[in-house]
């Protein structure tokens, strides 16, 4: 396979990704900001740390739904913005067409220009409906590769891109919630950080699982354990790496090469094989998610060295 | 589209007798209802008079049994169709869609296998010729020193590449895929009107436009009259394998070069790659080493031996033709000269269809073949001649005036339709560069029926064979017919408002 191709499927899919994550991001921020005792600019600039704009807002007085709804959702410039997802998600789709399928090539051919022509009014009243509508199709992306492409190299970069956004997506959220919403004074544990941390809950749609897991208590600790280590969860970092891993050994295999991406792929494996949660919550939780956000980085940087991007 | 929609009997209750959808057939302006006026053109369904010509019968048939409103709503089916698929061509800078459809019209044009056999003949002669003139300008220009051809005209030709003299290309072929538009005046008169050497474009249409005339009209089919021409692409894959470099050791490595996909006829490169099973590059992806050409892939660098080139010579080398260009893959054409890498068409191939070289191509035939042109041109006027260009600028009005190297319809001037001021405009260019432009009669190119919004009219067509030049010459039977929607309008090109239909060439 051209090496193009490869990364062409491989952006093709963190760019749904990103579409579906920022979609969710901007539902947390909307969560958050109608709690009681929110420091709303604070909320929504979160928002913005989280999906990894906020030099965007750096000239602006106040970061407010508007504004993050027209940066992120619908400005094309803004690399992460929604809008600008999907639009380059099919761009990559369309420079590699022969090598999706057209149930693959069909959601990103349809979806595309979802947003186009919506105005930031409108963007505001609707905006519960229209992130739906961007989870939806994020799904049926996912759906349409997991039951229309074959098993082969192509259908590896697809899934390795789509896990290491959403890996990454974990980690910001994670991130955020240290470095942003916790301010040094506030105690951990108190009313606001609960409804703080139900809310990261909420932008990895993953509140009923964990209460399925965990039985409804709410403690940091656990909803780290669960984002972070639980490998059943499928947006917890554990999960994506599992299949980071995976695929990446797929390649090994058919190609009949291993290359450094793979060993770091398996260092941070055994790494969250070994780690116990309730350690790292006291001793350095907000050091080890850097850590892995760097990693992450390097690997994907290794990943375009092994395959020629 | 409603179940039971499809049988013939629902339709011809309510279908238009004969004669009145004949008389909207044949409706032009001014003409009466009852009195059914063909105009001075040829009409390819009923020649001159009102007989229906032979080839045409069981479609004629076809289309008084369907009647408008059944055609009407086929052809939307079909333009659904399309779309659905993404067979798309790109205009790009004029507002609107950028990724528009090509209008199709259900109602085929059609060859009898006794025009098909004379047409064949002309186009390969013809693709052969050009080849033959190729290879001689970058060897020892006979042609030129005979004194058949200026060799101002070669020489100072802006498509000519002086980096090509002495190179020996694989099978001594520099134009791989010739394509020939060619148009009919009558019954008896098919002429050239230009030759593409280079990339002509639009294939992916004539294998398209049969599948989809198959999917959707296939009791016409029936009974196997109707040459297929689905394998085009396997000839075309053989044309390009035979080619290999001699540094191809086993089975060769055949690529096919796309700008990307922002350029209008990326989806025909997409379509054709597909088809061919073989990889779609860019040039990025290609690079040079120890003389040889490679591709970038997951697993490595791998060997390409053929690159069945969709870009134009200027962007193919930074280091040979355009040191501006952002494109291009740095010492490929170096790899080419030294043998290691095939380029389909050869840089350089542009002089042969130069609309000044065009005028000689007859004298080419002659001059390399010994034999005399089953095609003609149509008739020229070289502005780079005074006399000629004086009788041209004389009769501005009547001809139909174009850039030398221009190509895609644009720059020209058709002088029945242009006003005035457009002729007085062209006129002061002709002056200041009158080597850069040619001049023909306008021509009466011969009609097909088309579906139009007020109903079935007769439309101008040409047409343009794909003729593949390997080892051996293949030409599968057809071509695209593009046809000029616009009532009256002469002009087929997809960027002006053309459109296309399915041609067929009947068997014995």
């Amino acid at each position: 396979m051209l090496s193009r191709t490869a990364e062409n499927l491989y952006w093709m899919a963190r760019f749904m990704e990103r579409a579906g994550a920022t979609a969710r991001l901007i539902e947390m921020g909307q969560r958050m900001a109608v709690l009681p005792r929110s420091y709303s600019q604070e909320e929504w600039r979160s928002v913005a740390v989280a999906a990894g704009c906020i030099h965007l807002f750096e000239d602006e007085p106040v970061v407010d739904e508007a504004a993050i709804i027209r940066t992120l959702m619908l400005d094309k410039d803004t690399p992460s913005s929604i809008s600008s997802c999907l639009e380059r998600a099919r761009s990559n789709g369309r420079s590699v067409r022969t090598a999706l399928t057209r149930d693959v090539w069909e959601v990103l051919n349809e979806g595309w220009r979802m947003l186009e022509g919506t105005d930031a009014a409108t963007a505001q009243r609707d905006l519960p409906a229209l992130l739906d509508l961007v989870k939806q199709r994020a799904a049926l992306f996912r759906g349409a590769a997991a039951s229309s492409m074959l098993r082969t190299d192509r259908y590896d970069f697809v899934m390795i891109g789509t896990h290491v956004e959403r890996a990454d997506t974990t980690l910001r959220l994670l991130d955020v919630k240290y470095h942003v919403l916790l301010p040094e004074t506030e105690v951990v544990g108190g009313g606001r950080d609960h409804h703080q941390w139900t809310s990261v809950l909420h932008a990895t749609s993953a509140m009923r699982a964990f209460h399925h897991v965990y039985r409804g208590d709410y403690s940091p600790s656990k909803i780290t354990d669960f984002l972070i280590l639980n490998d059943a969860f499928p947006r917890s970092l554990a999960f994506c790496y599992d299949e980071i891993g995976l695929h990446l050994q797929k390649l090994a295999r058919s190609y009949g090469q291993e290359h450094e991406c793979h060993a770091t792929v398996a260092s941070m494996i055994s790494r969250l094989d070994d780690l116990e949660m309730g350690e790292l919550f006291q001793h350095g939780l907000h050091e080890f998610i850097l850590e892995a956000m760097a990693v992450t980085r390097k690997l994907s940087s290794e990943i375009y060295r092994a395959y020629y991007f | 589209m409603v179940a039971g929609g499809l049988s013939a009997g629902n339709v011809l209750s309510t279908a238009a007798p004969n004669r009145e959808l004949w008389s909207r057939i044949f409706r032009h302006p001014g003409a009466e209802l009852d009195n059914i006026t063909l105009t001075r053109f040829f009409d390819e369904m009923r020649g001159n008079g009102d007989a229906i010509r032979a080839p045409y019968e069981r479609v004629s048939e076809w289309i008084d049994r369907s009647g408008l409103d059944l055609l009407r709503q086929r052809s939307a089916e079909a333009e659904a169709i399309f779309r659905r698929i993404g067979i798309t061509f790109a205009v790009y800078g004029e507002g609107g869609d950028p990724e528009r459809l090509i209008p199709f019209d259900l109602i085929p044009r059609i060859f009898s296998a006794e025009e098909w056999r004379r047409l064949s003949r002309g186009i390969e002669q013809r693709a052969r010729a050009l080849n033959a003139f190729l290879y001689d300008i970058y060897h020892r220009g006979e042609i030129l020193r005979a004194g058949i051809i200026p060799a101002d005209l070669v020489y100072r030709n802006a498509a000519f590449q002086p980096g090509m003299i002495g190179v020996e290309p694989p099978g001594k072929v520099y134009s791989h895929i010739v394509g020939i538009d060619i148009v009919r005046t009558d019954e008896g008169t098919f002429q050239v009107l230009e030759d593409n050497c280079r990339t002509p474009s639009g294939v992916s249409y004539m294998l398209e436009n049969r599948e989809i005339m198959m999917r959707m009209f296939p009791e016409l089919f029936s009974g196997g009259g109707i040459l297929p021409v689905d394998h085009y692409s396997n000839h075309l894959a053989k044309t390009l394998e035979e080619l290999a470099p001699a540094a191809c050791k086993g089975e060769p490595n055949v690529v096919l070069l796309t700008p990307g996909a922002h350029n209008s006829a990326y989806y025909e490169h997409s379509y054709l790659a597909d088809l061919m099973g073989i990889e779609l590059v860019e040039p990025l992806d290609l690079f040079v080493n120890d003389d040889l050409a490679w591709m970038r892939t997951t697993r490595g660098p791998q060997r390409v031996d053929v690159i069945y080139k969709r870009i134009d010579d200027d962007f193919i080398d930074p280091l040979a033709f355009r040191p501006d260009s952002m494109l291009g893959v740095p010492g490929l054409f170096n790899v080419y000269r030294a043998g290691g890498v095939t380029l389909c068409s050869a840089p350089g191939a542009g002089v042969a269809d130069d609309k000044a070289v065009y005028v000689y191509v007859p004298d080419m035939i002659r001059f390399y073949l010994g034999e005399s042109a089953i095609l003609q041109n149509v008739p020229t006027w070289r502005c780079s001649d005074s006399d000629e260009c004086a009788h041209v600028l004389d009769h501005l009005g009547e001809v139909v005036v174009k850039e030398v190297h221009g190509s895609g319809g644009y720059g020209m001037l058709i002088g029945p339709t242009a006003t005035k001021d457009e002729r007085k405009t062209y006129a002061k260019r002709i002056r200041e560069n009158s080597a850069d432009f040619i001049a023909q009669p306008t021509l009466d190119l011969s009609t097909v029926p088309t579906l139009g919004p007020r109903g079935i009219g007769g439309r101008h067509v040409d047409f343009r064979p794909y003729c593949l030049v390997g080892k051996q010459v293949r030409l599968v039977p057809g071509g695209l017919t593009r046809v000029a929607l616009r009532e009256g309008s002469l002009v087929v090109n997809s960027s002006q408002g053309g459109g296309v239909k399915d041609t067929w060439v009947l068997g014995d």
